[in-house]
């Protein structure tokens, strides 16, 4: 019940230098790679966080370009996100799928992205058209290579073109080339190909720092839902690690493009590069920050010690923790894969941070793991994480509480280039589904996917990583699944859509929704589909009541997506903001904002970049790009009201054992919110009633949230507002608009 | 009876702050707790009693992802 407290002598005792390496393929892999293209070019550090300039690659006519990035891209785009989006609206068309060559995959930094005085500042953004939901997606990643591109000379990086060889692209920015290789046959998946590619690519050791490698694996190549692993070079471990761009597919269209890898290669890395306008407010503004860090976080999260999994049990004590396909919030069995384990799990003698200067170090590793299954059993490994994300997906959802298989299925969703909320979650439903009969043994190819079987789960996985079997399925994510389980006619429709856990195509991240309205919508009416990056409201509606009319839960709506989008605008990491607080912040107003760390954003903004700004700046900078965003996506034939749609087991209990399992909660609601005795009335009866009850208010939230982002009762943003952010100025934007007006 | 973040509460004589948070097995670290009004620094939480029929505000901040 109290604050979990460290103990050392508990921590194992493993030796966090060794593990199986794979660097005897080095000189074939050297003599092996053919050079198709090599273009100079001259290196330049940014100014005040920008290079101004953008490199161009097309994998498939080898043309490598420069492209200005002028004064209008960032006084609108600002960077990150922004700068993805604004290249991907250029080079698409409403017509053009994700597996079109015009579709590309988009890298930017953001303006204050490198500076190392502050932590959690080393963030890229990767934005490309989904192969899940036919939408731009975007997704925020650590690892070196966002910084090293940018202290290479560029702001952004495209990628278009599809190849019919694997390519290597490698950026030099220390001799100023860009080389596109054709990669020889060999290793695909990604702790073996990172390091690899990390030793081929720089000059000795002491460059390994200096070279970070963007790739995907297996998986990628057969399923939809592939992610992109960013490497960063661990000094104490002496290993390559890797941070992921999860969400929605982006390795899928890297492989589809037939990318082996992108290697960027950087000057060694000093705290003055991006020189930022006033060096001063970013050193003094990181001094206080780092002081916090170091006297609050020991009393507050832990994020030093355990990460971000140290919230594993507080969603657990607070029936959040997604407990089999998002029925039940909690599990008698959460302490074997709570912080409790993993602190003492977790090599803990690391400063585990992903960029230099990150004193929040959440990246936490597990070293010394030997595998069991698939081509790499026998060998000892270390998994980045697990975080939180990847307890609860690959864990709890799919009642799987054995730390070992949790790790192992944890490795192989990362060297596989497989999203690990995407891959719990659509592993949950279909455990779901096997439990209620809609798959079976025979439908599965033999596979007993019941809940908690991880050897089943990992034979899954490696079938997705070769494209065949029952694997090849869950690869193509929840709603393409839905629609062959539906086709099939193996069950009930309407309780396959009702359990199946996505929303525009993307499958929800890890936390309950059920009982907080405020963050059905925290899911359903983002830009992307169901990240929670947009969006966390649970503890303020549901615990704190903070937010008790659709007004209050609108504005939170409104606000809090927008601060977030400026992470990604800037490359900033999330997690400093709100996960360690000042000492005095409980007396500051509207705490939940954490108004001392917005200030020093506003701060770090403008030394950077010496464009002064407000706190109120930054949300309308924000504004201009989400709302961007989501006429890009009415652009691509979607964005409406009609595709915020939520599947009902997000907004309420869909199953009779849902309901009973938390009776005492759901009677005491039909009795409070809705004027109805329940005594009398049948499970059925009452589920129904919480039905029409929830649904209902969902769709009223609707109304409130797009009113006050000042979009239509459809989900459009209106001309006025549109005029509001100065999108008026884009006239395709604008014609975007008018075809709903 | 006392009030928690709306929800009623029993009270019992000597009852501290920490005491709720155990009864509302309210475990997340980063808390602002007011007692009428009143805001109880987290060193207090073990000492500060809680009269009956207080309305106590437990709120949580926000973490994760």
């Amino acid at each position: 019940m109290d604050q979990l407290v460290f103990d050392p002598s508990k921590v194992m005792a493993i030796d966090h230098t060794r593990r199986t390496e794979y660097l005897g393929a080095l000189l074939a892999y050297r003599t092996g790679l053919r050079t198709l293209k090599e273009v100079a070019y001259t290196p330049s550090l940014p100014d005040r966080g920008y290079n101004n300039r953008s490199l161009y690659v097309n994998v498939d006519t080898l043309e490598v370009t420069e492209k200005p990035v002028t004064q209008q891209m960032k006084d609108v785009f600002i960077g990150g996100r922004g700068f993805g989006l604004y290249h991907l609206w250029n080079a698409v068309q409403p017509t053009t799928k994700w597996n079109d060559p015009e579709n590309e995959i988009i890298i930017s930094p953001g303006p204050v992205c490198g500076i190392t005085q502050y932590a959690g500042t080393g963030k890229s953004l990767v934005v490309t058209l989904s192969p899940q939901t036919e939408i731009p997606i975007d997704s925020n990643v650590g690892g070196f290579f966002g910084p090293l591109l940018k202290f290479s000379g560029f702001d952004a990086l495209e990628l278009q073109g599809k190849s019919t060889k694997d390519v290597i692209l490698f950026i030099d920015g220390v001799k100023g080339l860009i080389r596109i290789d054709e990669a020889p046959e060999g290793p695909v998946d990604s702790h073996v190909l990172g390091e690899l590619l990390t030793h081929l690519y720089a000059e000795n050791d002491a460059d390994l720092p200096n070279v970070s490698v963007v790739s995907t694996g297996a998986a990628a190549e057969h399923s939809l839902i592939g992610m992109l692993n960013f490497s960063f070079y661990d000094r104490r471990r002496g290993c390559v690690r890797f941070k992921q761009a999860g969400r929605g597919g982006i390795g899928t269209v890297f492989r589809d493009k037939r990318i082996r890898a992108i290697v960027c290669r950087g000057p060694k890395v000093a705290g003055d590069l991006n020189h930022p306008a006033d060096p001063e407010t970013i050193a003094r503004t990181g001094i206080k920050y780092h002081k916090e860090i170091r006297e609050q976080d020991p009393h507050q999260c832990m994020m030093r010690r355990n990460g971000t999994a140290h919230i594993v049990e507080i969603m657990n004590a607070y029936d959040l923790l997604p407990v089999h396909n998002f029925q039940f919030g909690s599990h008698p069995d959460t302490h074997k894969i709570d912080s409790s384990y993993w602190q003492q799990r977790c090599t803990q003698v690391t400063v585990d941070g992903c960029w230099y200067g990150c004193s929040m170090a959440c990246a936490k590793g597990t070293d010394g793991v030997v595998l069991k299954t698939g081509p790499y059993q026998g060998h000892m490994v270390t998994v980045d994480g697990p975080e939180y994300e990847n307890a609860a997906g690959l864990g709890s959802n799919c009642g799987v509480f054995d730390p070992d298989y949790l790790l192992e299925l944890n490795f192989y969703c990362d060297t596989y280039g497989i999203c690990t909320i995407t891959y719990g979650t659509l592993t949950a439903f279909i455990m779901e589904c096997y439990q209620r009969g809609i798959l079976n043994k025979e439908r599965t190819g033999g596979l007993e996917l019941t809940w908690g079987n991880a050897e089943a789960d990992l034979a899954m996985m490696h079938q997705m990583a070769r494209g065949i079997g029952f694997g090849k399925i869950a690869g193509m994510g929840v709603k393409k699944m839905k629609t062959h389980f539906i086709a099939q006619g193996w069950g009930d429709p309407q309780l396959i859509n009702d359990i199946g856990m996505e929303n525009k195509g993307l499958e929800y991240s890890q936390y309950m929704s059920k009982e907080s309205l405020a963050q059905q919508g925290g899911y359903a009416l983002t830009n992307k589909g169901p990240q929670h990056d947009e969006a966390w409201l649970i503890f303020m509606d549901m615990v704190n009541k903070q937010l008790p009319t659709f007004e209050a839960k609108a504005e939170a709506l409104y606000y809090f997506p927008l601060f977030r989008t400026w992470f990604g605008l800037n490359g900033f990491c999330k997690l400093p903001w709100n996960d360690v607080v000042p000492a005095d912040n409980s007396s500051q107003p509207e705490p939940q904002k954490v108004p001392e760390h917005v200030q020093n954003y506003v701060d770090l903004f403008t030394a950077t970049t010496g464009v002064k700004i407000t706190k109120e700046d930054l949300i309308m900078q924000s504004a201009r790009v989400y709302n961007f965003q989501r006429i890009f996506n009415i652009r691509m034939g979607k964005g409406l009201r009609l595709h915020d749609a939520a599947p009902y087991r997000s907004l309420g209990p869909v199953t009779r054992e849902e309901y009973e399992s938390r009776t005492e909660r759901y009677d005491k609601q039909l009795q409070d919110e809705l004027g109805i005795d329940p005594a009398g009335k049948s499970t059925e009866e009452k589920m129904a009633l919480h039905r029409t009850w929830r649904t209902d208010r969902f769709s009223q939230l609707m109304d409130s949230v797009y009113t006050r982002r000042g979009w239509t009762l459809d989900g459009v943003p209106t001309l006025e507002r549109l005029r509001e952010l100065g999108l008026d100025a884009f006239p395709e934007v604008v014609a975007v608009v008018k075809q709903f007006i | 009876m006392i009030q928690v973040n709306e929800e009623p509460l029993d009270w019992h004589e000597g009852m501290t702050v920490r005491d709720i948070l155990r009864a509302k097995n309210y475990r997340f670290p980063m808390l602002i707790i007011h007692v009428n009004g009143l805001l109880i620094p987290k060193p207090d939480y073990d000492t500060t009693t809680v009269p009956d029929s207080a309305v106590v505000q437990v709120i949580h901040l926000i973490s994760g992802g």
